[in-house]
C-alpha cells in the first residue's frame, strides 16, 4: 500500500491516478444510490397506496430532532470539505481538528437517533413487537402503520449503520492524519472517505423530508 | 486539467448557509397546506428543496463540478438507473388496475 504519493508504474500522471481513484470511489458509491433505492422504491410504492396512513404515522415522529439531525449531519459535511481542504492545502493540524470535528458530529446524530429510537420503543411503535400505533386502533391502522415504521427503521437503520462505517473511518483517518500521512500531493483517503460521508448526508436529505415531513399542516 | 482544483473554504461556506437556509424552508414549507392549491403540492415542493441540497453537496463539497467529464457520466448514470427503477416499477403497479 503506497503511502507516500509515489506515481505507480500503470499511470502517467500524477493527476490521472488521482481521478482513477476517484472515479473508483463513484462507481462504489452508484452501486450506494441502488442499493438505497430499493427502500426508496419500496417506500413510494407504499406511500402511493396508503397516503393517509404515512401521514398519520410520520406526525407521531417529533419534527425538532430530525431537523437538529438535519443540521447536525450537514454540519458534519462542511467539517469534511473542510478537511479534504485542509489535507489539500498541507495544514496538517487543521486537518486532524476538521476530522476531529467531523467524527464528533457524526457521534451527535448517531445519540440524537438512538433517543427518537427509544421514543419509538416506548410508544409501542418498533414493528412486530407490542405494536399499537394508538390507544383503541384497529387492525387495519396497526397493519399498515406498521408499514411506514418498518420503512422508517429499515431506511434510517440502514443510514445509521452507514454512519457507523463513516465512523470507523474517521477514526483510521484521523490516526493517519496525527501521523502526519496526507500531504497535498497524497490525500486520496481523505478524499475519497469525504465523498462517502457527503453520499451519507445525502440520503440523510432525502429521508428527512420523506420520514418527518409528511403533510405536517 | 493540469492542475488539481482546490474548492475555497469560502465557497464550502457559502454552500453551508444556503443548506440551512434550505432546510428551514423545508421545515416551514411542510407546516403549510399547499395540497389545497394542487394536490401533491407539498410532496413536490419537499422533494424539489431535497434534489436541490443534492446537487449543492454533490456539485461542491463533492467536487463534481470539478470533476472530469467521465466522473461526471458516473454520477449521471447512478441518478439514472434510480429513475429506470422507480419510473418502471411505479407504472408497473399504477395501471395493474387499468382493465
Amino acid at each position: 500500500m503506497h503511502r507516500t504519493g509515489e506515481l505507480y508504474e500503470q499511470y502517467r500522471t500524477m493527476e490521472q491516478q488521482r481521478e482513477t481513484a476517484s472515479l473508483g470511489m463513484w462507481i462504489f458509491l452508484s452501486t450506494e444510490v441502488l442499493f438505497f433505492g430499493g427502500l426508496f422504491m419500496t417506500y413510494t410504492l407504499n406511500r402511493s397506496t396508503y397516503p393517509g396512513i404515512f401521514s398519520e404515522a410520520s406526525k407521531t415522529i417529533k419534527l425538532s430532532w430530525g431537523a437538529i439531525n438535519t443540521v447536525v449531519l450537514i454540519g458534519s459535511s462542511l467539517t469534511m470539505a473542510m478537511a479534504v481542504w485542509a489535507s489539500q492545502a498541507g495544514r496538517k493540524k487543521a486537518l486532524t481538528c476538521f476530522l476531529i470535528a467531523t467524527l464528533v458530529l457524526g457521534t451527535v446524530f448517531l445519540g440524537i437517533k438512538s433517543i427518537e429510537y427509544h421514543d419509538k420503543y416506548v410508544e409501542h411503535h418498533i414493528p412486530g413487537w407490542n405494536f399499537n400505533f394508538e390507544p383503541g386502533a384497529d387492525a387495519a391502522t396497526n397493519a399498515h402503520t406498521q408499514l411506514f415504521f418498518s420503512l422508517y427503521f429499515g431506511m434510517t437503520g440502514l443510514h445509521a449503520l452507514h454512519m457507523i462505517v463513516g465512523a470507523g473511518l474517521l477514526i483510521w483517518l484521523t490516526k493517519q492524519s496525527l501521523k502526519g500521512r496526507f500531504t497535498p500531493e497524497y490525500n486520496t483517503p481523505v478524499e475519497n472517505i469525504g465523498l462517502y460521508w457527503h453520499f451519507v448526508d445525502i440520503v440523510w436529505i432525502f429521508l428527512f423530508p420523506l420520514l418527518y415531513l409528511i403533510d405536517r399542516h | 486539467m493540469s492542475e488539481h482544483h482546490i474548492v475555497s473554504p469560502k465557497i464550502y461556506f457559502s454552500i453551508f448557509g444556503i443548506l440551512m437556509i434550505c432546510t428551514f424552508l423545508t421545515v416551514a414549507a411542510a407546516e403549510v397546506d399547499l395540497n389545497r392549491y394542487f394536490s401533491g403540492l407539498n410532496i413536490i415542493v419537499a422533494l424539489t428543496i431535497a434534489v436541490f441540497k443534492a446537487s449543492l453537496v454533490v456539485l461542491f463539497f463533492m467536487h463534481g463540478k470539478y470533476s472530469p467529464k467521465r466522473t461526471q457520466l458516473v454520477i449521471i448514470a447512478s441518478v439514472f438507473w434510480l429513475a429506470i427503477m422507480l419510473f418502471m416499477t411505479m407504472s408497473d403497479y399504477i395501471t395493474r388496475q387499468w382493465t
